[in-house]
């Protein structure tokens, strides 16, 4: 139960810092992403903000030997650099930048009346099942 | 340059930051947000789905008590079909689950890692999206 308190927690605290930082604008998004336009660079103080944050947090966090409500940390095992990671990343910019959401802000948005987040949540779902469906057989 | 805000950008990305150690200090997990849609659907196990969706609820919350208090005008967009708006999603998808990661769990955790897995995603995913939209623009001539 306090896992779930715990997780509802950041997740209120993740939306409010996207929306906050306004990347839930999907045009600021791609503002950001259109050098050659009239740059918006603000998304580089996000991402800063966040890994910097994040960095020193993380150096206290894992001086300990497991977290708080759970017996450890579950870090991602794959240390290889391979196909599959950097063809998944090509194909996700492509729909970012084609439509100006990654999966946060779209998420996020999803309280916001708008259509066009809801579009993308459900579409980014379904790739994402048909993918696993693919590879699982 | 315009509209350039660098200081709600920076409390933002604090914040999202807050929010990712919050979740690796309390419950020892990653806060990436493709993985934990994806997991809340398809994780083996009812608990890893509970923590997930209340993440997923969360940030739903988050964005709508924001929106409440501080409403963010978005320019709607004409260019921007829904035909459009679902390819993306889908590539989105499919680029998030085989790659393991989007801007949050590659970009932010990852990277605050050092993890050059994520590193690499991360290079690879800004330069696809600044590349992509070039093109986009030069076809639908914005």
């Amino acid at each position: 139960m306090l896992k779930i308190f715990s997780a509802l927690a950041a997740g209120v605290i993740f939306g409010v810092g996207l929306a906050l930082s306004q990347m839930v604008n999907p045009n600021k998004v791609i503002n950001f992403l259109d050098i050659t336009g009239e740059w918006d660079p603000s998304l580089i103080f996000v991402l800063g903000g966040a890994v910097l944050t994040t960095t020193i947090a993380y150096r206290f966090i894992f001086s300990r030997s497991k977290p708080v409500f759970a017996d450890d940390f579950q870090l991602p095992t794959l240390l290889q650099i391979d196909r599959q990671l950097f063809i998944g990343a090509v194909l996700f910019g492509v729909g970012w930048g084609v439509i100006g959401y990654c999966p946060g802000p779209a998420v996020a948005s999803l309280g916001f009346g708008l259509e066009e987040p809801l579009i993308v949540v459900i579409s980014m779902l379904a790739g994402m099942l048909f993918y696993r469906a693919i590879v699982r057989r | 340059m315009e509209n350039f805000t660098p200081y709600l950008s920076l409390a933002g990305g604090v914040l999202i930051g807050i929010s990712a150690s919050i979740l690796m200090y309390l419950n020892g997990r990653i806060a990436g947000i493709s993985g934990i849609v994806a997991g809340a659907f398809n994780a083996p196990a009812f608990a890893e789905k509970a923590w997930r969706l209340a993440f997923v609820v969360g940030l739903v919350l988050g964005g709508a008590i924001y929106m409440h208090f501080f409403p963010i005008t978005i320019a709607p967009r004409e260019s921007i079909s829904t035909g459009l708006l679902v390819s993306g999603g889908l590539v989105i998808g499919v680029g998030t689950a085989m790659g393991s990661g989007c801007t949050s769990g590659h970009g932010i955790c990852g990277v605050s890692r050092f993890s050059l897995r994520s590193i690499v995603a991360t290079a690879t995913f800004l330069l696809s999206g600044i590349i992509t939209v070039y093109v986009f623009k030069q076809i639908t001539g914005g």
